[in-house]
């Protein structure tokens, strides 16, 4: 288990008019190299949650393990722990700070104490990854467009080489073609070096298409965390608390509610077609598709 | 962490405090200011103390807020109680190796300790309990009739508001850049105080990048809007005052007049 988490529960503006449990008693358990997607409505805490991921946030209570370690146990070096769970914030871009883009990004690897070459290396395989030219490294960050701002951003963080990399709506704001490429580098970045990602996102399409394992937020607390064919069985639950799912499964629930007897965990438009036919085989119609 | 700050903070609410006039209560916080400043000795010190007991509990806050509210001045209370009790000259009581604690020191410093809190406690109830909005819109009336010498009165009011309307925002954004460069692997709490120094970059430049942004929206939001001075303004909320308001004034009148009463008859030193 590379993270674990027991009974964690953060609550922010203690003891204020303020007060609010932004993540309820959380017991959670993720397995070393799973593309993790985590999905909730906005307010459902998965930002507070992933921030306790790499210590930033100091849980009100219960606990965190990285590769079973406690990380808030006394003589825990955090900083270690943040190179090894690295977190690419939502909307990443304001973090920006350097003259160049390659001296932003480096900003990470240096912090690390790593040798130059060491450095160099991992600053442009980092903006490779994320689809950055070499002839954009010598620019100024500040000149790019909101896109390549993002992407210097998760090559920052992706330059450290972490364990686990976590992105917080690494989407947001970005045009359907931008967040296709992100959404495949981070795959390809996950598929090569076989870290632990975990994707933050409002699209059920998204991750359902690109996650191996779905951790469903609501109101702070775990809804359900499964592979996806496990989540989308529950789809119709999933609906009712308000979450989108995907386009597709909204057309087969919708199909079972006006009488069909048809599964709606379907979340794919192969899969979809694939369950149509059965369906109408079943039936004893003739297909022909 | 710096969430933690409290200074200029509003918590909504319906109490009676709550509800009387910003410009009342300015004038009603001035007052008491003039009550503590004029108390001469621990009995009449006791008078402003009283009446802000009075208001405290009638604003309905806790008292957790109000302890919170101290946490930045303990540090100027501590110095400015060690100097008193040390160095004000009167019959030693205590002494510790070359230091004299005197009577006098003990008495003085007590005095000011207690003067300190009150001020700050009682400031603290004035932006606890009136939005910011409405705070500067006060200021902005009460000023009103300087405008007649060219005092910019509205502009000044107008400063202020995006002023403190941008402090919390400001907070917000300082807390998020620290802790996305800490996630790089920054280290902002330790060091020696060049590197502390110099550790600063990475925060202040995207704050001041972020700043300017919103500067800029923000004048071309209100351009936008047509917004071009006071003059002819309109507000959508005017403020009116009426018998409570009038009755807290008179309240804290009286109080004031209860202190000059006991300064005159018991001049102490
Ligand atoms: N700094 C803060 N201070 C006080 N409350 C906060 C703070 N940050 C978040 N919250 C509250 O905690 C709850 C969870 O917020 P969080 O940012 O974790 O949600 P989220 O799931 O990431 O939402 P989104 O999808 O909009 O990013 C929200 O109700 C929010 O109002
Ligand atoms: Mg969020």
């Amino acid at each position: 288990m590379i993270i674990k988490l027991e009974d964690l529960t953060y609550t922010y503006s203690q003891g204020t008019p303020f007060e609010k449990t932004a993540v309820d008693h959380v017991d959670l358990e993720i397995e070393e190299g799973t593309l993790v997607g985590i999905i909730g409505h906005t307010g459902s805490g998965k930002s507070t949650l992933i921030q306790h991921l790499n210590g930033l946030i100091k849980p009100t209570s219960g606990k965190v393990y990285i590769d079973g370690e406690d990380i808030h146990a006394k003589g825990v070096d955090l900083k270690k722990i943040r190179f090894k769970v690295g977190l690419v914030f939502q909307y990443p871009e304001y973090q920006i700070f350097e003259e160049t883009v390659y001296k932003d990004i480096s900003f990470g690897p240096r912090n690390m104490g790593l040798s130059e070459e060491d450095v160099d290396r991992r600053v442009r395989s980092a903006a490779a990854m994320v689809g950055l030219d070499d002839s954009l490294l010598d620019k100024s960050p500040f000149e790019l467009s909101g896109g390549q701002k993002r992407r210097v951003a998760i090559a920052g963080v992706m330059a450290m080489e972490p364990k686990v990399l976590i992105l917080d709506e690494p989407t947001a704001g970005l045009d359907p073609k931008g967040r296709e490429v992100i959404l495949s580098q981070i795959k390809e970045y996950h598929d090569k070096t076989g870290s632990t990602v975990l994707l933050v996102s409002h699209s059920m399409e998204d991750v359902a298409r690109f996650a191996e394992k779905i951790l469903v937020m609501n109101k702070g607390k775990v809804f359900c965390y499964d592979d996806p064919p496990g989540v989308f069985t529950r789809a119709e639950e999933i609906n009712a608390v308000g979450l989108s799912v995907p386009q597709i499964t909204k057309v087969f629930i919708e199909l079972k509610k006006r009488g069909l007897d048809i599964r709606t965990d379907v979340y794919t438009v192969d899969f979809a077609l694939k369950t149509i036919k059965e369906y109408l085989e079943e039936k004893g119609g003739a297909v022909n598709a | 962490m710096l969430k933690d700050i409290t200074i200029g903070q509003y918590f909504p609410g319906t109490s009676v405090v709550h509800r009387i006039d910003a410009r009342f209560k300015i004038v009603i916080t001035a007052v008491f200011i003039v009550m503590l400043f004029s108390a001469s000795n621990y009995s009449a010190l006791c008078v402003p103390l009283v009446f802000f007991a009075i208001a405290f509990m009638a604003s309905k806050l806790s008292a957790k807020l109000m302890i919170k509210s101290m946490k930045p001045i303990v540090p100027v209370i501590i110095i400015t109680s060690i100097l008193n009790i040390f160095f004000i000259d009167g019959v030693s009581v205590i002494k510790i190796w070359k230091l004299n604690i005197t009577d006098n020191g003990l008495y003085t410093s007590g005095f000011m300790i207690i003067r300190l809190i009150a001020l700050i406690c009682g400031s603290s109830l004035l932006t606890y309990t009136t939005s910011p909005i409405t705070l500067t819109d006060a200021l902005e009336q009460m000023l009103k009739p300087l405008a007649k010498i060219k005092f910019p009165a509205h502009e000044l009011a107008m400063m202020m508001t995006i002023a403190l309307r941008f402090i919390p925002t400001l907070i917000e954004e300082t807390d998020k850049i620290m802790q996305a460069q800490k996630a790089r692997g920054a280290e902002l709490d330790s060091g020696s105080i060049p590197q502390r120094a110099k550790a600063l970059v990475p925060i202040l430049i995207p704050l001041f990048v972020s700043s300017f942004r919103r500067a800029e929206e923000l004048a071309l939001a209100m351009e936008c809007r047509c917004y071009n001075g006071g003059e002819g303004r309109t507000k959508l909320k005017t403020l009116v005052s009426g018998g409570k308001d009038y009755a807290a004034l008179s309240l804290s009148i009286f109080f004031l007049s209860v202190v000059f009463i006991l300064d005159l008859g018991k001049v102490s030193f």
